[in-house]
């Protein structure tokens, strides 16, 4: 099985890199853009089975840092 | 004074952290590999040195707070031991949970590598014993992620507590109330991003970085 993390900003959090890519897309005539932020995706292949507690506590210890960043789990039905 | 440096794949003031803990204790300390689970017995002064740690990978620190030896760092924090993080360091301590809040990318996402000036907030540390509060003095930073973040909760208790050790005198890097250094609720865990072992001899430029290492050593001796 798979699963995407995606680990994003909390809101409020500030974001250099949303901000200069923002600024870059504007750079090249696109309009309209009232913001942007930047986060990460982490595709993990799993062994079947493994629960949603499971990547959890995988995101909690790890992959987030739930200071500043939320994280979001999406299985991937083979 | 038997110390210790933990040395991680990607540490790279590992070595001027040795000489400066060395200049001041008259001991060379013990490099312990990440890879290790124990400290040298009555280990008296851990130092995290800056670097980047398995190369900034996830986030700064976010792996090296993971790593095998750090198990170790936190049980010796947790006994009272001194532990100083710097840079690099700093990152690792607040990824491993021994220091609240968070090192984001720098907000004008330059990495910055100059001298810059500090004010001293709080001189009750066993930190900072030898400055007086208040006292302006510059170490260099080199860092591309120093802009410390945490809540405003968090700020504040920092705040009341007296626990910002160093703030930086002028606008660096985007910090929360210009935080530049901060120790922990007991005192004995202290993380900054600039290098006071980079401001240890006259030919550094500056030795304001010495009186840390002489304060820290007079203060648990």
């Amino acid at each position: 099985m798979k699963a995407r993390v995606f680990v994003t900003l909390k809101p409020g959090v500030l974001d250099p890199q949303g901000k200069a890519i923002h600024h870059a897309l504007e750079g090249l005539g696109f309009s309209g853009i009232s913001d942007v932020r930047a986060g990460k995706l982490i595709e993990l292949d799993l062994a079947d089975g493994t629960s949603e507690a499971d990547i959890e506590a995988m995101c909690r210890k790890l992959l987030a840092n739930t200071v500043i960043e939320n994280f979001r789990i999406e299985q991937v039905v083979a | 004074m038997k110390s210790a440096v933990i040395v991680f794949p990607g540490s790279n003031c590992d070595r001027d952290l040795a000489v400066a803990i060395e200049a001041v204790t008259g001991r060379a300390p013990a490099m312990v590999w990440h890879r290790d689970t124990e400290l040298p017995d009555g280990v008296g002064l851990i130092g995290i040195p800056g670097g980047f740690s398995y190369g900034d990978y996830l986030r700064s620190g976010a792996m090296a707070a993971r790593s095998p030896v750090m198990q170790a760092v936190v049980e010796a924090a947790g006994r009272g031991v001194p532990v100083l993080g710097i840079c690099n360091g700093f990152q690792v301590l607040t990824e491993a949970g021994l220091l609240p809040g968070a090192l984001m990318r720098n907000a004008g996402l330059s990495f910055i590598c100059r001298s810059v000036p500090l004010t001293v907030e709080n001189s009750q540390s066993i930190f900072t014993s030898a400055y007086r509060s208040g006292e302006e003095i510059a170490f260099p930073v080199a860092h591309h992620d120093g802009n410390y973040q945490a809540d405003s909760d968090t700020l504040d208790r920092l705040e009341g507590q007296g626990r910002i050790a160093f703030r930086y005198a002028e606008s660096v890097n985007g910090s929360a109330r210009q935080i530049a250094g901060i120790v922990n609720g007991a005192g004995n865990v202290l993380g900054l991003m600039p290098h006071p072992e980079r401001a240890f001899e006259p030919a550094h430029g500056g030795t304001d970085g010495r009186r840390l290492f002489e304060g820290l050593l007079e203060a648990v001796a």
